[in-house]
């Protein structure tokens, strides 16, 4: 099935204003729905090596995976869709990927990235995540932040020995508690959810959620959501006005229209009717 | 180094560096900070740094905490907050450089590993890791707590590492030198905020008006307050002026024509607008000026 009738996806990503080089990595395929987005550490270009595997490696795979199965099909035994496996063992290989170069390599040592993958089927999209980067979905006026970091700012919200305002004051907002190529095992955290036609879901880095709050994110969106190109461009420059002191990465996903799964002619009809 | 000033009726006593990541004050001895006076509890309140973040909280004090003239429990200290207790006060001064230039390298991204979380906390700091927590209630005691020796593990650890290829993977052998470690590399974390701070509030200082020229509002006018502001009629021809530090810039959004800025259609890219342009888009005219 090719989505790409039914999703606009565009991304930009930029080294920002501070950093010569850009950790961040990005890729999509349109045609599955698939995006990517990793914030490469580590030092000298151990960052966006350790980013670039793990984009790398999931959009193989992926690609591949999804040519030859379908996401939504729920395996009998499990009870389980085909993507949330897909999802789980190709991000342990994309963490494997990483781990074994970091400790083979010592110019690599230490490595590691953080992972926000969105996968769209069925008027679904499943949603993965390993430390600071962030989903933001927009639906209709409300502007709300679907993944919840694994930071130490986030645990200390959640602790409650920090409100949201506070938190922004923080000076701790660089420490992440997982990350994708640190440890031999990661547990990626994995949603689904259901997608409307008008949403506009954006993936980014902390590039662009540490210099632009929340607000202004969603009212970019709001103002240039007919223009996403633009809207693209316009996050990474309010990031870059605010001091854009890490690189920034978007990726933006509207959705245009219903995208039921299924081959069949009546539920192709049944698509055409709704 | 951020610090504390310690003073009485406008008086200044004392300087007192925040040099550990737990400062106790009160009326007893053994306190980092003592206060000998009634009006102070034995152990009146403590300050917990968490890196860069120090914490203020009261330990059950007769007569409590307060900061800037509010009663506190807990409290997340921000430069020049004043913390009363009695007849003295303290006055907080994280000692940030607005634009540090090193704050870069120690804004780059580090992983908490969860393996080093496992591992019992640093027994020369057991109350340390605990205080912030106990004020907690409920679930959250294991996880704030290894955090919390983590991070300080990881305060310790950034020091030797700041300009070092590596910054991931600490290992459990710098807890031991937390509490002891110096301060001042952690110190240098605190310009990043103040840093963003800076640079977020670096709005442009010029204020700039539309004013409608056609149509029935004519006359009207709107401040262009917003980091964006967008202009026509969805589907049809939308623009959106952009307000920057540099100034304020017209881009096209959407729609087949592209705006008029004094009788000329702008290119596809953000166009800059200079006093008392007239911009002319989805049949009406608006004239842009700057406010004195």
């Amino acid at each position: 099935m090719d989505l790409r009738q039914a999703l606009e996806i565009v991304s930009h990503t930029d080294p920002g204003m501070v950093r010569t080089n850009n950790e961040d990595s990005i890729a999509s395929i349109p045609d599955k729905g698939l995006v990517v987005l990793a914030d490469g550490m580590g030092g000298y270009n151990a960052g966006e090596v350790a980013s670039g595997m793990a984009t790398t490696v999931l959009t193989t795979e992926l690609r591949q995976l999804l040519e030859d199965h379908a996401p939504n099909a729920v395996d009998p035994q499990s009870g389980q869709k085909a993507a949330l496996k897909m999802l789980q063992q190709q991000i342990a290989k994309a963490n494997t990927t990483i781990y074994r170069a970091a400790q083979s390599q010592p110019q690599y040592a230490g490595m590691g990235t953080t992972l926000v993958v969105a996968l769209f089927y069925d008027n679904k999209v499943m949603v993965a995540h390993i430390g600071d980067s962030r989903l933001y979905r927009m639906r209709g006026n409300e502007f709300s932040q679907v993944s919840k970091d694994h930071s130490l700012l986030q645990e200390q919200v959640d602790a409650g020995m920090l409100t949201k305002e506070q938190a922004k004051l923080s000076s701790n907002k660089n420490l992440v508690t997982r990350a994708l190529g640190i440890d031999p095992a990661v547990e990626a955290e994995i949603h689904e959810y259901e997608t409307r036609p008008g949403d506009i879901y954006l993936l980014c880095s902390d590039g662009l959620s540490d210099m632009v709050g929340d607000e202004d994110i969603g009212m970019t969106l709001q103002a240039l959501g007919a223009n996403l190109n633009l809207a693209a461009q316009q996050l990474v420059q309010m990031a870059n006005d605010n001091g854009g002191r890490d690189n920034i990465s978007v990726i933006l996903i509207k959705i245009l229209r219903e995208y039921p799964a299924g081959e069949g002619l009546a539920s192709k009809l049944f698509g055409w009717f709704r | 180094m951020a610090k504390l000033i310690l003073s009485m009726d406008g008086l200044v006593l004392k300087e007192i560096p925040l040099s550990k990541e737990r400062i106790t004050i009160g009326r007893k001895p053994h306190n980092d900070i003592q206060i000998d006076n009634l009006a102070v509890s034995g152990e009146h309140a403590v300050i917990v740094t968490i890196l860069a973040d120090p914490f203020l909280e009261d330990l059950g004090s007769t007569n409590g905490t307060f900061v800037n003239g509010k009663t506190v429990k807990k409290h997340f200290l921000q430069n020049n907050d004043v913390v009363e207790l009695g007849k003295y006060k303290l006055k907080y001064i994280s000692d940030v450089l607005p634009g540090a230039t090193k704050a870069a390298d120690f804004e780059k991204t580090m992983v908490l590993r969860p393996g080093a979380m496992r591992k019992p906390p640093d027994p020369t700091a057991p109350a340390a890791a605990a205080a912030p927590v106990a004020a907690v209630p409920g679930h959250v005691d294991t996880v704030p707590t290894g955090a919390h020796a983590d991070a300080a593990a990881l305060a310790a650890a950034g020091a030797p590492r700041s300009h070092a290829d590596t910054q991931i993977g600490i290992t459990a052998a710098s807890v031991a030198a937390t509490a002891a470690a110096p301060r001042s590399h952690t110190d240098t974390q605190v310009g990043i905020t103040a840093a963003s701070v800076a640079a977020a509030a670096a709005a442009p200082a010029r204020r700039a008006t539309l004013k409608l020229l056609s149509g029935a509002n004519a006359g009207k006018e709107m401040e262009l307050t917003k980091p964006l502001t967008t202009l026509g009629k969805p589907g049809v021809q939308v623009a959106v002026i952009t307000r920057r530090p540099q100034g304020f810039f017209i881009t096209h959004v959407e729609g087949a024509n592209k705006p008029i800025v004094n009788g000329n259609p702008i290119e596809l890219q953000a166009h800059a607008l200079n006093d008392r342009d007239v911009i002319e888009l989805a049949g009406v005219k608006v004239e842009f000026f700057f406010k004195p």
